[in-house]
């Protein structure tokens, strides 16, 4: 019947890939071992690897949580390395300074908050009705912190209101800009003089408020996180403003933008931050006397609005010039074309940059140990001083170096996962 | 398009500088300028007012006054009779000195890192990753005050190199001392001819500069390629090692001899009782005659002079009873003729050495310096090698792949095709790097190191109490060294970025 000498009539069974190129040994010596010098320098690389470890480790793993001072570690002779007892014992003025440890849930409930008051602006799939709650939460946050009489955050968040419906309702009487300047000038004058009257008098009928807590008693990483969050959420708003300047035909508007954004990065956060300490009171009318955590706060804002106007500058330079154009062609002022058109967009380009600006300055919150405020740095001080753990150091350090480390760390991973995400959506 | 349709000055009404476009942005930045006027006369008028209530108006004469306050680290004359001008002159040198050295090794550190980052080796990439995630995700502030912690706990105190069986030792043939007080390393100290060394150097680190330049214009016009590396290195080597060796032979025929009031003819150097030499400081004599007598074991006195012949008078006025003398002068100084020696080297260097219980001789890096400049460059290096990665990445697959098939290898890919192209990329993030470099050295004051915030802006300031004034100037220096260094970063990136016509 056929003519062929011999057909296999049933198949081999598949033989598995030679040793050397499957698994473990083919990744290995693709990526360990490819060639001579690479073997040698992965060798060296794997002895460091095992070298840092075999210091390092036996050095962390150490049996003195429960100890209560550093001379407890000394006398313990099973303990040779670490005093991991100071991090236990001073864990809470490591997190809120000298915050009274009664009131400590304030904090925490503040943090938890700001967690959820940023969730919509940092994921877009939840719902929009969450930004409300974003808007009232600095009210809210300041005075959790802070304590004392709810009537003053009350009457400072209705300043907005206040210019708001003096905007809507001059509209129709005075024309378009000269309400939107009559709404800004009132709120101003509200808050300057109106909010402070009212909320006085409010708190002397109907006395409504919690247990003040002084500036000086903030510390640690309470303090960080609370500069840290302030200083970003209120240089967006003037970022915008400035990047705008910066962009706009008018000369004396570009100049001064310029100027203030150059100024700004020109100099050290720490000049600022002298500022802050020595100088802000000299600028303010005489008798003018605020705390210095609020001080801090106001310099590190713009210090941030500078650099923030140069990551918004970014976004409103990477839309392509159709995006302007097409916003003009539809008859959209300038206003209406920046908030409906072109904004949106620009801010969403710039996420990656604002967050990185954040990381940044997160970091440069430890600057303000420098000025004499508590931070955890500052704290390093404060704990080596006691009689406990006077002589404690690399433990300190550690800790806190793993604490910004896991924020910093985290925020980046979210800034790379945005920027995969935008990546596709263009 | 508003104009057509809006004849012009036909009759002006007030209202047209809110409503017509033509107007309206006049009008918006007259009233920004006066609103911003206003402002600035706000804060100036509180200023003065409260600087009045303080009986202080703003004054800059304290900066011509006596500082009174020493600073340790310095590279130019300074007391503390000097001025306080002179103080923020001395922080002003020490900010760009460690700015300068920051930059040079964060850019090295930085771009090994950024490439091996990049590196097939997976241990190697995972290292550098870890490097980087490890040192831009903690506080600048934080790695100083931690390099600090561990120059101050971690090195061994001076005493510790003290005996038989010290406890610490020297590196490098005894040249170079790590200490809980800070680096000695040693210090070169010029002969005669030196300057003609280092005169050759210059010169021939200048050919190399036209012999590229000629190589090129070769490469192109015939198609040559020269290995430009190997022969640069020959024309700064050669002649700078022939004159360095000529000068050594000049110098080492000379002989000297240590004569000596304290010793008895015949007698050993060793025996010496007590040595005090008579020198002329930084000579290469001094630093030869003192390493002489210190190998004899003996502790070593030394006064120093101008000139050679203040030494002498001192020596004979019986100031001190060693001193070097030249052969042929031997028989005009009394004394015993001890043993002879002579200086070849043209440069030669000054080795640090124990006297009592801190080193003496050579350089002394401090701690501060050393703390704040590795801090400073570990971390940059981070952010730079993020930049040199980012930028090698930018450059199309198909860039290297065509170059291959030019038939290109690897080494020519890497550096004809792929980095003059991702150096436009990294240039600009470079830029910013060396700014914040610059700025961050502020944190100098967190260990000590007497830097332009130090002195300028510490201790003049609570000195003076003029903080006004002093913060005033530290923004304006920090302002004019960052324009500075923006400015020339940007003449070299227009230099190399592409020319798009």
């Amino acid at each position: 019947m056929s003519s062929e000498p011999y057909v296999r009539t049933e198949m081999l069974s598949e033989q598995p890939a030679p040793l050397g190129q499957t698994g473990i040994l083919r990744w290995m010596r693709e990526n360990l071992f490819s060639t001579i010098p690479n073997a040698i320098i992965s060798t060296l690389a794997f002895l460091f690897v095992v070298l840092i470890l075999s210091k390092l480790l036996p050095w962390v793993l150490q049996p003195s949580w429960n100890s209560e001072s550093i001379s407890m570690c000394n006398d313990d002779p099973n303990i040779t390395g670490a005093c991991w007892g100071v991090i236990r014992t001073r864990f809470n003025q490591l997190m809120f300074g000298f915050y009274p440890s009664e009131l400590q849930w304030r904090p925490i409930v503040t943090f938890i908050m700001m967690l959820v008051a940023i969730a919509p602006v940092l994921f877009d799939k939840l719902p929009r009705k969450m930004l409300a709650f974003s808007a009232i939460y600095p009210f809210l946050a300041v005075w959790l912190l802070w304590g004392g009489s709810i009537w003053g955050p009350i009457m400072a968040f209705a300043g907005f209101p206040i210019g708001f419906f003096a905007n809507k309702y001059l509209k129709d009487v005075t024309g378009e800009l000269a309400a939107m300047i009559i709404a800004v000038l009132a709120t101003i004058i509200w808050w300057l003089y109106g909010a402070s009257l009212v909320s006085g008098a409010l708190a002397s009928v109907i006395p409504l408020g919690i247990t003040a807590v002084k500036s000086s008693d903030f510390g640690g990483l309470m303090l960080s996180i609370t500069i840290g969050v302030s200083g970003i959420a209120l240089s967006l708003p003037i970022g915008v403003v400035l990047a705008l300047g910066r962009q706009s035909d008018m000369f004396i508007i570009k100049i001064l933008s310029v100027g203030f954004i150059e100024f700004i990065r020109g100099v050290p956060l720490i000049t600022l931050l002298f500022v802050a300490s020595v100088l802000l009171n000299f600028f303010l009318p005489p008798g003018t006397n605020f705390d210095l955590i609020l001080r801090v706060i106001i310099m590190v804002t713009i210090f941030a609005s500078a650099y923030m106007a140069e990551v918004i500058r970014g976004g409103l330079a990477g839309l392509p010039t159709g995006q302007y154009e097409a916003a003009d062609a539809l008859g959209l002022d300038y206003w209406q074309s920046m908030r409906l058109i072109i904004m949106p967009q620009a801010l969403k380009i710039s996420i990656p940059g604002i967050v990185g600006t954040f990381i940044g300055l997160f970091k440069d919150t430890t600057l303000v140990s420098l000025i004499g405020l508590l931070d955890p740095v500052g704290l390093i001080v404060t704990i080596q001083g006691t009689i406990e753990w006077n002589g404690i150091v690399w433990e300190l350090y550690m800790f806190i170096a793993l604490m910004f480390w896991v924020f910093t760390f985290s925020m980046s991973r979210y800034s790379m996962y945005l920027e995969n995400k935008l990546k596709t959506t263009h | 398009m508003a104009m057509a349709d809006q004849p012009a000055g036909k009759s002006f009404r007030l209202s047209m500088l809110l409503y017509d476009t033509r107007y309206r942005s006049i009008t918006i930045q007259v009233i920004m300028m006066l609103a911003f006027i206003a402002s600035l006369v706000w804060l100036l008028d509180n200023m003065y007012t409260n600087l009045a209530k303080a009986d202080k108006d703003p004054d800059f004469a304290f900066l011509s006054s006596s500082a009174g306050y020493d600073i340790n680290q310095r590279l130019i004359e300074y007391s503390s009779q000097s001025t306080h001008a002179r103080a923020w002159l001395v922080g002003l040198l020490n900010t760009l000195l460690v700015a300068f050295l920051g930059c040079i090794l964060a850019t090295v550190l930085g771009v090994s890192i950024g490439v091996m980052r990049l590196s097939k080796n997976w241990i190697v990439s995972r290292l550098m990753t870890v490097y980087v995630e490890a040192f831009r995700n903690v506080p600048v502030l934080l790695w100083i005050v931690f390099a600090m912690a561990i120059f101050i706990e971690e090195f061994p105190q001076p005493r510790e190199f003290r005996g038989e069986d010290a406890a610490a030792a020297m590196y490098f043939w005894d040249s170079l001392a790590l200490t809980n007080r800070g680096w000695y390393i040693p210090r070169p100290v010029f002969n005669d001819g030196s300057m003609v060394v280092v005169a050759t150097f210059i010169l021939a680190f200048i050919g190399t500069i036209f012999f590229g330049k000629w190589a090129k214009v070769r490469q192109e016009t015939t198609g040559v390629i020269l290995p430009t590396g190997w022969i640069k290195l020959a024309i700064v080597a050669v002649p700078t090692l022939v004159v360095f060796a000529f000068f050594s032979f000049t110098n080492g025929s000379r002989e000297y001899s240590v004569v000596t009031t304290a010793l008895a003819e015949g007698a050993e150097l060793s025996t010496i009782d007590k040595p005090k030499v008579c020198v002329v400081s930084d000579t290469a004599q001094s630093v030869v005659l003192q390493e002489l007598l210190r190998a004899t074991g003996n502790k070593v006195k030394v006064a120093e002079f101008d000139t050679e012949a203040e030494a002498r008078t001192a020596y004979q006025s019986g100031e001190c009873n060693t001193i070097g003398v030249a052969m042929a002068d031997l028989g005009s100084v009394e004394g015993v003729a001890a043993t002879t020696y002579t200086h070849g080297n043209a440069i030669l260097l000054e080795q640090p050495y124990l006297d009592g219980f801190n080193f003496k001789g050579g350089v002394h890096l401090r701690n501060s310096l050393i703390a704040l400049w590795l801090a400073l460059s570990l971390y940059t290096a981070a952010f730079i090698a993020e930049a040199v990665r980012a930028g090698i990445m930018a450059i199309n697959k198909g860039q290297s792949e065509a170059a291959a098939a030019l038939g290109l290898r690897q080494k020519r890919v890497m550096n004809l095709v792929v980095l003059p192209q991702a150096l436009r990329v990294i240039i600009p993030p470079l830029i910013s790097q060396y700014l914040n470099i610059t700025k961050n050295s502020s944190l100098a004051l967190a260990v000590g190191y007497m830097d332009v915030t130090g002195t300028l802006g510490g201790i003049t300031l609570n000195q003076t109490g003029r903080a006004l004034e002093c913060i005033l100037l530290l923004m304006i220096t920090y302002l004019a060294i960052s324009l500075t260094i923006s400015t020339v970063m940007n003449l070299y990136n227009n230099s190399v970025k592409l020319k798009e016509r």
